[in-house]
């Protein structure tokens, strides 16, 4: 081989292997969930964010995993995503519609509601109401769940950040738990579907006016199959753990 | 000229003598000069600080050690600047370097130098280590450099000036460090608040993988292990807040696992200790009884539903092998 071709070789060898590691870096390194951006709905300083957990995560190549869902504020479809965008100094509500079933929390403590506030002050509470597939209970004010005493949590919702943490309410029998919904995200009418048995957990909490990025996350040990729960659901970004972009 | 300088050097010639002698005196001048900035002027200035007598032990360790490395990063320097100024080859010079010779004395000069530093080092280190109480490390669960630190002798009340160490147990999560105070009713809390002057027992465990808790300018460090305690001893000796973080890769979010404390007033403490305490009654009451150690696949009171689901706190659960997808 003559001494150009050698060198063109190497180059173009050279030039494969860099191609190929940016591509790893952009794919597996870079990538993250889509973010749904309800800033541009925000209005008298508040903000209305919808969530779900479903069980099950169909809509993926990981039907196991337990997962969140964040309706985008457009379409009203819910997207697997755990990654949202809201404005700064705003009053985020927040709903969650809970369609797993219980797990008690490795930790107790965060089965306390904290760092909740409404136009009024902070709270530390949430509204709760379960639905059994049948109606919606009445709407309780909870402040903490005890979901060692009784199938009370399912997951949480909780940003250290902002010292935010709101355990998620679970249906409380045997029974409910199961027949839990079989989809994700859990919509339809079907009873397998968005009539499964679930909870409704609606709670406000303020975005800092200094804007920034919040990671927030569950703390119930919900990744099945892995080591005490710890792996898989519980350490993959989109599943139970996500970031709250907070726009200045 | 390095031809020259070694051949000075073994044969007694007077070039040799000449930079041997400047670079004793450069080096004895510019030794003296940088201990003297390294000791008072970079010391105090060193980490963690000094907001803790484990803090400040650690911060005069780091000066003794960095004052006594001093001469010796000034003799490497020098030397080599002293060859790349001096004794380059010069142009158009093929000769040889002169052949090298051992010497005796300065082997054995050599050795009994270094072996001095080294051994009297380690006394210095072990002496360090027994005096702050453990250092700020982590002992584990009996430690035995506990000088200083009153006894543990009751786990359910604390008053200043009794002779009964505070304790503060440390519970790791991921991706969170809680805190009880078992000497307040066993309250549960993500502050971390310490009063001044006061010698205080961490109690470090973990409730799933290991953390390590890192309450960096109060120089603690222990390891934040599953079913076991580790304890580490410190008395803070100023108010102010301090930053703790996770200094053990601990999975996806270990990076975003820190918090701040407080050191506050002994009677700032006590207020804000007994207010908390009240505060968080409610929570106190779901809370396992206070322990040194959780398993999380044992519920204390589990629920009839959680039994009948088959549930413990461990979660998880493992797939069906007959599921057609697997982890």
């Amino acid at each position: 081989m003559s001494l150009p071709a050698r060198v063109a070789t190497l180059v173009i060898a050279f030039l494969a292997v860099v191609a190929g590691g940016i591509f790893v870096a952009l794919h597996y390194i870079g990538s993250q969930p889509p973010v749904e951006d309800y800033t541009s709905v925000a209005s008298n300083g508040q903000v209305n964010v919808t969530l779900m957990t479903t069980p099950e995560t169909t809509v993926t190549d990981k039907p196991d995993w337990v997962t969140y869902f964040i309706k985008n504020p457009q379409s009203g479809q819910f997207v697997h995503t755990t990654y949202f965008k809201v404005p700064a100094g705003t009053q985020v509500n927040i709903t969650i519609l809970g369609y797993d079933g219980c797990t008690p929390l490795r930790n107790p403590y965060w089965g306390r509601v904290t760092g909740t506030f409404t136009s009024t002050g902070q709270t530390n509470a949430a509204n709760v109401s379960i639905f059994n597939g049948k109606k919606y209970g009445p709407v309780t004010s909870v402040s903490t769940l005890d979901s060692w005493a009784n199938c009370s949590v399912q997951h949480t919702f909780a940003i250290p950040g902002l010292g935010l943490n709101v355990p998620v309410a679970s249906p409380p029998t045997v029974a409910e738990n199961n027949a839990l919904c079989a989809a994700g995200p859990c919509v339809g009418p079907g009873a397998d579907e968005g009539n499964a048995p679930h909870s409704v957990v609606k709670f406000s909490f303020r975005t800092p006016k200094a804007g920034g990025t919040f990671r927030w996350q569950c703390f119930v040990p919900c990744g099945g199959g892995y080591v005490d729960g710890n792996g898989g659901p519980m350490a993959t970004l989109g599943y139970m753990m996500g970031q709250m972009e907070v726009q200045a | 000229m390095a031809a020259e300088a070694s051949s000075g050097a073994s044969t007694g010639g007077s070039a040799g003598r000449r930079d041997g002698l400047w670079l004793l005196v450069i080096w004895i001048v510019l030794s003296i000069i940088g201990c003297l900035l390294v000791a008072l002027v970079w010391g105090p200035h060193m980490p963690p600080g000094a907001d803790s007598n484990t803090a400040a032990s650690q911060q005069t360790d780091i000066t003794v050690l960095a004052t006594i490395a001093t001469p010796v990063v000034i003799g490497v320097l020098l030397y080599f600047g002293w060859a790349l100024a001096f004794w380059r080859q010069k142009p158009g010079d093929e000769t040889d370097a002169a052949p090298i010779h051992g010497n005796t004395r300065i082997q054995a000069l050599w050795i009994t130098v270094t072996s001095v530093i080294v051994l009297a080092l380690a006394v210095y280190g072990t002496v360090e280590l027994i005096a702050p109480a453990g250092a700020g490390a982590g002992q584990g669960p009996q430690p035995i450099f506990n000088r200083g630190i009153p006894p543990a002798t009751s786990l359910t009340s604390w008053q200043p000036n009794t002779n009964n160490v505070l304790q503060i147990q440390v519970i790791g999560q991921q991706w969170a460090f809680t805190y009880r105070y078992p000497q307040f009713g066993g309250f549960e809390t993500t502050d971390l608040v310490l009063p001044v002057g006061v010698p205080v027992r961490f109690n470090v465990t973990s409730l799933d993988v290991i953390h390590s808790f890192w309450a960096y300018q109060l120089a603690v460090k222990a390891d934040a292990n599953p079913g076991v305690n580790n304890i580490a001893y410190t008395t803070p000796a100023h108010t102010g807040t301090f930053t703790v973080r996770c200094a053990e890769l601990c999975g996806i979010w270990h990076g975003a696992m820190f918090d701040y404390g407080r050191v506050m007033t002994v009677p700032g403490f006590m207020n804000w200790a007994h207010a908390t305490e009240i505060q968080l009654a409610a929570v106190t009451k779901m809370l396992p009884p206070y322990a040194l150690t959780y398993d999380p696949t044992v519920l204390a009171n589990v629920g009839k539903v959680n039994q009948e689901l088959g549930l413990t706190s461990a979660g998880g659960g493992y797939y069906n092998p007959a599921d057609p997808e697997q982890p």
